[in-house]
């Protein structure tokens, strides 16, 4: 068994209004930052799993994702995992 | 009949759903812990009550849907027991698939504790067959997450088989935009199972059924159950 550290980062589907999102967007207009545009809030996870491989630990995070972390009818999430010393 | 008010750590509002279920039932309510890896077979109702189960974390309602209890709810629920979900009950409903769709955070991302106006939309079902359709009723709401989400076509199918039991309103029983609190979709304040006996919803019932506390709308929503189920 090996050791991954999963990173996983959770926003609202695009169809869905992001109010946070879009308050901070008013703020950075007011501040003069009209260049920024597209702000989505979201949320970030971060675990440790033991698997035999990185395809073994992925599958078993979408797992979890899609049963508790996050709730597929509003959020999508995206993975990343990287291998670590025990 | 009997009612079972499930106690989740972090619900504060079962010991008013127990007190609203005993004056309609003649005391006839327990409570139900959440580890209980069982329902009593004497129990024809369950409460899954307002609160905060878990202090809210990750999302309302997601840690307390795999509370030991909620597998038995499930059951309880498919067997064609009446179960009814308020505020984090109904946030707990929809993340055990018992009930469609979500709560999102309210549109303007504040934390909203006011009376509203509830517009009853379909009294043919359990829990509202002593209300005339149409009728106004006036409950309390207190939720940073009521705001109702589901897909188009879920709303569609809601809207189609008249699921969707009561609406936000004005005084004047209007359905419009400054009626809405939350920014729900359709000013949609609680919906019923695919089956009728599977009520959730955002407004507390329990905390306006006693004259005593200057309203009791709420109650005719436990009399209508009482009643079904005689």
């Amino acid at each position: 068994m090996k050791s991954f550290l999963a990173k996983v980062n959770i926003t609202l589907r695009k169809n869905i209004l992001d109010v946070q999102g879009k308050t901070i967007e008013h703020a950075l207009h007011s501040l003069e930052y009209s260049d920024i545009s597209h702000v989505r809030i979201g949320k970030y996870v971060e675990l440790n799993i033991k698997a035999t491989d990185s395809g073994s630990a992925l599958k078993r995070v979408t797992e979890a994702c899609n049963k508790l972390i996050a709730n597929p009818i509003i959020e999508d999430f995206k993975i990343s995992i990287e291998e670590t010393a025990e | 009949m009997k009612f079972g008010i499930v106690v989740f750590p972090g619900s504060n509002c079962d010991h008013d759903a127990f007190h609203s279920a005993s004056l309609v039932s003649n005391g006839n309510a327990e409570y139900l812990w959440h580890k209980n890896g069982s329902i009593p077979s004497d129990v024809d109702c369950v409460i899954l009550p307002g609160g905060f189960s878990y202090g809210d974390y990750l999302r309302c309602g997601a840690i307390a849907r795999f509370s030991p209890i909620m597998n038995e709810v499930i059951n309880f629920a498919k067997s064609g027991k009446y179960v009814i979900g308020i505020c984090n009950g109904f946030q707990i409903l929809t993340e055990s698939g018992l009930l469609p769709g979500t709560l999102l955070r309210n549109n303007n991302l504040k934390f909203i504790c006011k009376d509203v106006f509830l517009k009853v939309e379909n009294n043919k079902t359990p829990f509202t067959s002593t209300i005339k359709n149409g009728d106004l009723l006036r409950i309390p709401i207190a939720h940073g997450d009521g705001n109702y989400f589901a897909d188009s076509d879920v709303i569609d199918e809601l809207e189609s088989s008249n699921r969707i039991v009561f609406r936000y309103a004005n005084e004047s029983g209007e359905i419009v935009m400054n009626s809405n609190p939350n920014g729900s979709i359709n000013n949609i304040a609680g919906i019923i199972s695919k089956e009728g006996n599977v009520l959730g919803m955002m407004p507390h019932p329990e905390r306006y059924s006693d004259s005593i506390l200057g309203c009791n709308d709420g109650l005719a929503i436990f009399n209508s159950i009482v009643e079904n189920f005689n």
